[in-house]
């Protein structure tokens, strides 16, 4: 158990201190390196309580695909050379009453879930979800998620694949003048209409047919 | 006590794996460039040590000898990491894979996507040392990587839902003992070579090795790196090569598992088929560099997303559909 204790305070401390780290720290691309150690240490206490796939899924979808698309906008953007300068200038100071809105707002919501939680235990109906503690939790969320809520989950699936049309319907648009490759006649295209084999002769040169 | 008992167990086993997969890393290169070499009428490495054996070695010592240059403008902390990264990201996923029914350092219930995570990092070392290097080229370098990682690792998400269809288990145990009479790679054939293609672009290997182009990047993310820090992105490289030859091996090739279950063959040890399997497949990867050439980038693209990603989605329903129809789904 002391073990057990040691290692979660490691972690969470770890999140911590990186989670104050990502909106300290004064080079952006450092933060989204500080986000990532936050999304880490985050999977590793997932995996303390026993949620194996709720971890490694939280590493593959975050840390290996968002931050990777994350680091990539904020490296091509170049903003790493704009230093953070939030407290300091005083066009950025009027989005710290947003920010702080913003953030009581979530911390209201996170008390009310949390105490709720603790003190009103019917709140959230466990015993009726018919869970099967002998299962590992990758069995019992498959067999929560794709029976009792399937509706849900494919309306929410159907809203990430709407979110997901609607982005790139915003931010396509036809280009004039770009000259287009076919991958097809690329391929197929065969010694016998590419080379020509001429004889030449000395002095007189050689005329080419298109 | 009891616990430095436990620690101590756990470091032997860890250098009991660890050691010989530096070693076989060590190896790997070598038989990478004799194999290159062979493919090209050349004789490749063959002058330190028997055959060349002992060429790795030379090469390493040079390296360890050699001076570490750290760019002046370079970002020094992620640029020092970057390497270590790399090589840390591509020994830990060792941990999981079955060496036989028991020989495993940790026998966990996510084993495959365990794997998959660690694969999947693998792009930070690359990107962390193209950002830091403060360079052109090895920013270029880490740019192209890491959106080509991104691109193949999806495709090879959904060739490991086909496996996970007919194993039902994410434990790579498991996943091993449901080829006991078939081995994946008979059913499910063009997952497995979406599954070598997509693994040779997740390697940056040739002819994926855009990220490292020397034509165009000179080496790419490591181009300002040198002396030792240079040789850990080389053997990490390497060592995620092995990682993704052994993927290949336990999700289609029957891992452990002897080929043919009758006596004699089922006395030798699992270890000693996984290790020829993980052959087998590094071999191909070795002649696929000698034999093809490089990928135009926007070509590689156009495969990982127009062509693998659709294709192995089509898979999955298929295999799908064909295990619920005929009653084949696994049950646990």
């Amino acid at each position: 158990m002391i073990a057990h204790a040691i290692f979660f305070y490691i972690f969470s401390f770890i999140a911590i201190v990186s989670a104050v780290m990502v909106t300290a720290s004064k080079n952006t691309v450092h933060s989204v390196f500080f986000l990532i150690l936050d999304f880490i240490s985050i999977s590793c206490l997932f995996i303390m309580i026993g949620a194996e796939f709720l971890g490694m899924i939280m590493l593959i979808v975050y840390v290996g695909a968002v931050a990777v698309l994350f680091l990539f906008v904020v490296m091509m953007l170049n903003v790493a050379q704009q230093k953070n300068q939030w407290f300091a200038s005083k066009e950025s100071s009027r989005h710290i009453p947003v920010g702080l809105i913003i953030s009581t707002l979530i911390f209201f919501e996170l008390i009310i879930v949390i105490g709720g939680w603790k003190y009103k235990p019917d709140l959230f109906d466990l015993n009726n979800s018919m869970t099967n503690f002998n299962l590992s939790n990758t069995h019992s969320i498959g067999q929560i998620l794709y029976t009792d809520y399937i509706h849900i989950f494919q309306i929410s699936g159907m809203i990430l694949l709407v979110a997901m049309v609607g982005a790139i319907v915003l931010t396509f648009r036809k280009r004039e003048g770009v000259k287009t490759q076919s991958y097809l006649k690329q391929i197929s295209r065969e010694r016998s209409e590419g080379v020509q084999i001429v004889e030449v002769e000395t002095n007189k040169g050689v005329k080419i047919d298109d | 006590m009891e616990y430095l008992n436990i620690i101590f167990q756990e470091v032997y086993k860890i250098l009991f794996l660890l050691v010989p997969v530096l070693v076989s890393v060590a190896m790997i290169v070598w038989l990478d460039r004799r194999v290159w070499a062979f493919v090209q009428k050349r004789q490749g490495p063959n002058v330190v040590g028997p055959f060349g054996l002992l060429q790795s070695l030379a090469d390493a010592l040079k390296y360890i000898f050699k001076e570490i240059i750290i760019p002046s403008s370079s970002n020094k902390i992620i640029f020092i990491l970057a390497p270590i990264v790399t090589m840390t990201l591509a020994l830990i996923a060792w941990a999981v894979i079955p060496f036989s029914a028991t020989q495993v350092l940790a026998d966990i219930n996510v084993g495959i996507l365990y794997l998959f995570a660690v694969s999947s990092l693998g792009v930070y070392g690359i990107i962390m040392g193209g950002w830091a290097s403060n360079s052109k080229y090895p920013f270029l370098g880490a740019i192209r990587s890491a959106a080509q990682m991104v691109s193949y690792e999806v495709s090879i998400g959904v060739i490991i839902i086909n496996v996970l269809l007919c194993v039902g288990s994410l434990n790579l145990n498991d996943i091993v003992e449901a080829q006991k009479n078939l081995w994946f790679v008979i059913p499910l054939f063009p997952m497995f070579v979406i599954f070598f293609i997509s693994a040779l672009a997740e390697t940056n290997r040739p002819p994926f090795d855009l990220p490292e182009a020397e034509a165009e990047l000179v080496a790419g993310y490591q181009t300002e790196y040198s002396g030792m820090m240079y040789a850990m992105f080389w053997l990490g490289e390497y060592a995620n090569i092995l990682l993704m030859c052994a993927m290949g091996a336990i999700l289609f090739l029957g891992g452990w598992m002897s080929p043919i279950d009758i006596y004699p063959f089922t006395l030798v040890p699992g270890a000693l088929w996984l290790i020829l399997k993980i052959l087998f497949l590094f071999i191909l990867f070795a002649l696929v560099k000698a034999i093809v050439p490089r990928y135009r980038y926007d070509q590689l693209m156009r495969l990982g997303w127009k062509v693998f990603l659709p294709l192995s989605l089509i898979w999955v329903v298929l295999t799908a559909s064909y295990l619920f129809f005929f009653n084949l789904l696994p049950t646990n």
